[in-house]
């Protein structure tokens, strides 16, 4: 059983500081959900709203339908995994995963048939009489996944579980989420600031930052469809051109940039006057002289061979250098240290986005 | 009794008060991760709670405070008269330290115990200080993990061994016939027995002797948490071991320091087991005046006020040691 | 190089003279207590006996004491735990303004001399027992006052000791145990309690041997009765047997065997830490898909 969550205008405030600022959305039923963004930028606490241990200051939280408004934690159809995963160290395996059922008052024989049968679902069988302590940082997570899987709640949230392993069993335990989650079909909510999970794992992303929503979308929309400077700057590298829009019909929109007038898409139907950012991503870039308006001459500082690719970098406008991807097929020679070097790319592969705050600076 | 009433009201407005600021302070800075008292903890247990820390506070610590001090506000009367028309406050008790009642000549007796007991106890409490100082150093940053280990054994194990067994343990080596005159008759250095303890030497030495502990844990855990880097820098920079301590580890270890004076301090200045048992005959030592009001003269309200003058004498002291080591009193006790 | 040599001689010296002023007097005492004559001394040893022992087993007041302390230690275990917990929980969720107040008046008791706490003790509850005729009757008593004067500062080191390990507690237990369905009062049981009961045992024992040796407070507040402190001080005031040094061998000796125990479960528990994390890195290594033990299966 799964249920959707939805956010109707949620805002929270600690004091004069706003964490959430007015987000609404809605999580289907069963869907694997992220929220990615930077520390400090809104997500846990919309994690906390949703299972119940922080009350919005505005607007409301649904699940299945249901308002959660006056409903504790301890009565909400959620299960949160914790950044720290929050084990309880005194108990062994088995009574940490049965706990959920000790306080709805199952029996002790029922309390191990299921301590039984989720020791086999997170492949620990017979390993219920060890101690958290005795359990590696692997072993440990799906202990707290089977946790808060034994008491079947509708939605599971996780608070960047996978944040305190090491990246070899990180990106094992990626695809063992993803595979539970398809397992069991019960709505995932996830908390991450790694782009990589949110991006392998999700149905759907939301993007935020500071406290705000940026967008709303599946994975690929979200890299090659970026709403705002934000999103574009976020998730994958990107090479930000400001400038100020010259022309704009429908589909581009051209703007004078440090490096000329250049085109790109116009997705947020920009008029001419506006200040904006063209964005266009490393790899979207070929070697040599294209048209004119999509053309950047500038000198090499230097490049950096990386086995299916080599990164070139040249001179930018501002402290940041341009990137480009060139990947290994193809006979483009890499331009040597110093010497000018002129870059292309399709202006459909480009996006010009209104001015706004960026990522990383 | 209208005294008694008085009593009782001044916590609860103190106590109101306190309830109508956080009140304030709720409304003013609201915070969606506060949850209320009794939200977090659940009705039954939270008034559990409440209750066990208000018998405490109001009935083992604010309201005999209170009722020592109106008692010495009192004259002495027998039970009968209590309450009775001549029962009207007066600072008599007070005024009897500085002069006394008998003669109304200036009472120097008592201000003589009292000084003589603040003296002492400042003493006792630099003299410890010294003694302790190196041990702890030794402990926290010299010794090793198992040796550290033997010795806080060491240094426990007497100390469950009580106060007047501890004293009793002085008096035998200290006595005229005790092992020290022994010693000293044996190698010829004196012929007659020195009386240690008419001299008030067993008073000193069991004094120090009952709070060494008291100074030497403080003392530890401040100079446990420096840094041995630091001391290995100041090392390097060629700096001489007494510069070391003065430069590095006492200013870092000042919160134990203060919290180790105040403690020895104050148990000294309040003891009762070493004066009445290793002082001499002639020696007058304040809290042994004070259990004399009370056991022998039967005199509570004065005894009451001797108390409170007492108590305001420590008070002072542990306010001039924090102002003296700039800490703050959560720093001192631990 | 050999100034390190004499400094290292220099803090051996230190280190013996230290502890010589420590457990010289003990010794010595302790040394009495198995010497004939009857005014207790070490040297000359005349003859090897146990008959203090046996006079201080036939000491009808001492033994009286005894039972009285062991009474009120007990006690006061029995009211300064809970209060101590109480109090160390309400402190940490109180707030941050009148946390020093509430902090100020709760440790006062530690720092006000015992003898004050004596005296306030007896002046407050006789006024308050004396109320009427029955509570005078049944409460006014030496073991009941000496139970609450010594638990006012008794909590307080309860307290502290609670207190440092709640401020260890990760909130996120709580919330997981909410989480999970828990009720308040179930996350107290469950979750909280088995954390602290380290620390409440040990407040326990600091309460109880503190309760046990305290003099200055129970003096007065004892009245009429005794404990096994007055009773001492009473003998040590008329004059010196030694059955009062085979006292202290007696308390010596306890005093040792409890240190023994408590270095025992220590070292059994540091195992049993060594073990399981022994035991984690073996599962870590197998969780990396080399081989380990565990992999073995």
């Amino acid at each position: 059983m799964s249920a959707g969550v939805e956010l109707d205008h949620i805002t929270v405030r600690f004091g004069q500081f706003t964490a959430v600022d007015d987000a609404t959305l809605d999580i289907r039923g069963g869907e694997f959900f992220s929220f990615l963004g930077p520390s400090g930028c809104g997500k846990t606490t919309i994690l906390r709203t949703v299972s119940g241990f922080l009350d919005p200051s505005q607007g409301k939280v649904r699940i299945g339908g249901q308002d959660m408004a006056g409903i504790g934690p301890n009565k909400r159809p959620t299960a949160l995994i914790f950044q720290n995963l929050a084990l309880f160290p005194l108990m062994t395996v088995a009574d940490n995963i049965t706990y959920g059922l000790r306080v709805r008052g199952v029996s002790k024989e029922e309390r191990r048939k299921r301590a039984g049968e989720l020791l086999d679902l997170i492949a620990l069988p017979g390993q219920g009489d060890k101690l958290v302590s005795e359990l590696s940082g692997g072993q440990k997570q799906r202990v707290a996944i089977a946790r808060a899987l034994a008491v079947q709640p509708k939605v599971l949230l996780l608070d960047e579980p996978l944040s305190a392993l090491d990246l070899k069993l990180r990106q094992h335990m990626r695809n063992e989420l993803r595979a539970i989650q398809q397992q069991v079909g019960i709505t995932f909510i996830y908390i991450t600031h790694d782009q990589g999970e949110a991006l392998t794992m999700s149905d759907r992303i939301a993007v935020m930052s500071d406290g705000v929503i940026q967008q709303v979308a599946d994975g690929k929309t979200v890299y090659d469809h970026p709403d705002t400077p934000f999103v574009a700057s976020f998730v994958g590298e990107n090479n930000p051109f400001a400038g100020k829009v010259v022309s704009a019909d429908g589909e581009h929109a051209a703007i004078e940039t440090a490096h000329g007038v250049l085109r790109g898409r116009n997705d947020r139907k920009l008029k001419a006057g506006d200040r904006a950012i063209l964005f266009v991503r490393p790899e979207s870039f070929r070697l040599g002289a294209g048209a004119s308006d999509a053309t950047i001459v500038s000198e090499t500082l230097s490049s950096a061979f990386e086995g299916n690719a080599t990164h070139v970098f040249l001179k930018g406008s501002t402290k940041k250098d341009i990137t480009v991807t060139v990947a290994r097929h193809g006979s483009h020679r890499i331009p040597a240290q110093g010497e000018a070097a002129a870059i292309h790319f399709d202006p459909s592969m480009g996006v010009v986005l209104p001015e706004g705050k960026m990522a990383r600076e | 009794m209208s005294s008694r009433l008085f009593v009782f009201l001044v916590p609860l407005v103190v106590i109101a008060i306190f309830w109508f600021m956080a009140r304030a302070e709720k409304g003013k800075h609201h915070d969606p991760t506060h949850k209320g008292f009794f939200e977090r903890n659940g009705t039954a247990l939270g008034i559990v709670f409440i209750a066990l820390v208000a018998f405490w506070t109001l009935f083992l610590v604010t309201l005999p405070y209170l009722y020592m001090v109106v008692e010495s506000f009192h004259p002495k009367l027998p039970p009968a008269q209590r309450g009775g028309p001549t029962d009207v406050l007066t600072i008599a008790q007070y005024k009897s330290f500085f002069i006394n009642p008998v003669d109304n000549e200036i009472n120097t007796t008592h201000i003589w115990a009292f000084v003589f007991s603040i003296i002492t106890s400042v003493l006792v409490t630099a003299v410890n200080f010294a003694i302790c100082y190196p041990l702890a150093y030794y402990m926290a940053q010299a010794g090793t993990a198992q040796k550290v280990r033997l010795i806080m054994l060491a240094l426990i194990v007497p100390y469950w061994v009580n106060e007047i067994l501890r004293a009793f343990s002085l008096r035998l080596l200290l006595a005229s016939k005790g092992l020290i005159n022994q010693a000293l008759m044996g190698l010829g250095i004196t012929s007659t027995p020195i009386d240690f303890l008419s001299i008030n030497v067993g008073l000193y030495v069991g004094l120090s002797y009952a709070y060494l502990l008291v100074m030497i844990f403080p003392l530890y855990n401040a100079i446990e948490s420096l840094d041995k880097n630091q001391i290995e820098a100041a090392r390097d920079l060629g700096a001489p071991w007494w510069k070391i301590h003065r430069d590095v580890v006492i200013p870092y270890a000042k919160p134990g320091i203060a919290s180790g004076c105040t403690m020895v301090f104050m148990l000294a200045a309040g003891s009762l087991a070493a004066p009445q048992f290793l002082g001499g005959p002639s020696t007058l030592w304040f809290t042994s005046i004070v259990y004399d009001f009370f056991f022998q003269a039967f005199n509570w309200p004065r005894g009451a006020a001797y108390a409170f003058i007492l108590l305001t004498a420590c008070i002072a002291f542990v306010l001039l040691m924090l102002r003296m080591f700039k800490v703050s009193l959560g720093e001192t006790i631990k | 190089m050999s100034s390190k040599l004499v400094m290292k001689a220099m803090i051996g010296f230190y280190i013996a003279l230290f502890f010589l002023y420590l457990f010289g007097p003990l010794a010595v005492m302790s040394v009495t207590a198995f010497n004939t004559p009857s005014y207790p001394q070490a040297i000359p040893f005349e003859g090897f006996t146990l008959d203090w022992f046996v006079k201080l087993w036939n000491h009808r007041a001492m033994m009286e004491g005894l039972k009285n302390s062991i009474i009120i230690g007990l006690g006061v275990v029995a009211v300064s735990v809970p209060v101590g917990l109480a109090a160390a929980i309400i402190m940490n969720q109180i707030y941050h303004r009148a946390r020093s107040t509430f902090y100020l008046v709760t440790v006062s008791p530690v720092l006000t001399p015992g003898v004050i706490i004596g005296i306030s003790t007896v002046i407050f509850w006789k006024d308050m027992m004396g109320m009427t005729d029955v509570t005078k009757a049944w409460f006014y008593k030496g073991i009941i006052l000496a139970i609450l004067g010594q638990s006012s500062f008794v909590a307080a080191y309860a307290l502290l000791i609670i207190m440092a390990r709640l401020q260890r507690f990760d909130r996120a237990q709580e919330e997981a145990a909410l989480d999970l369905g828990a009720s308040h009062p179930q996350v107290f049981w469950h979750i909280l309690l088995p954390f602290l009961k380290p620390a409440m045992i040990s407040a326990g024992v600091i309460a109880f041997l503190s309760s046990f040796e305290n003099y200055n407070t129970t003096t007065f507040a004892i009245l009429a009765d005794k404990t096994l402190v007055t009773v001492l001080a009473g003998e040590v005031r008329q004059g010196t047997t030694p059955a009062l040094s085979a006292l202290a061998v007696i308390i010596i000796g306890l005093s040792l065997l409890g240190a023994i125990i408590y270095e025992v479960m220590k070292r059994r528990e540091e195992a049993q830490a060594e073990r399981s994390k022994e035991n984690a890195k073996i599962a870590e290594r197998s969780d990396l898909g080399e081989a380990g033990p565990a992999g073995l299966k």
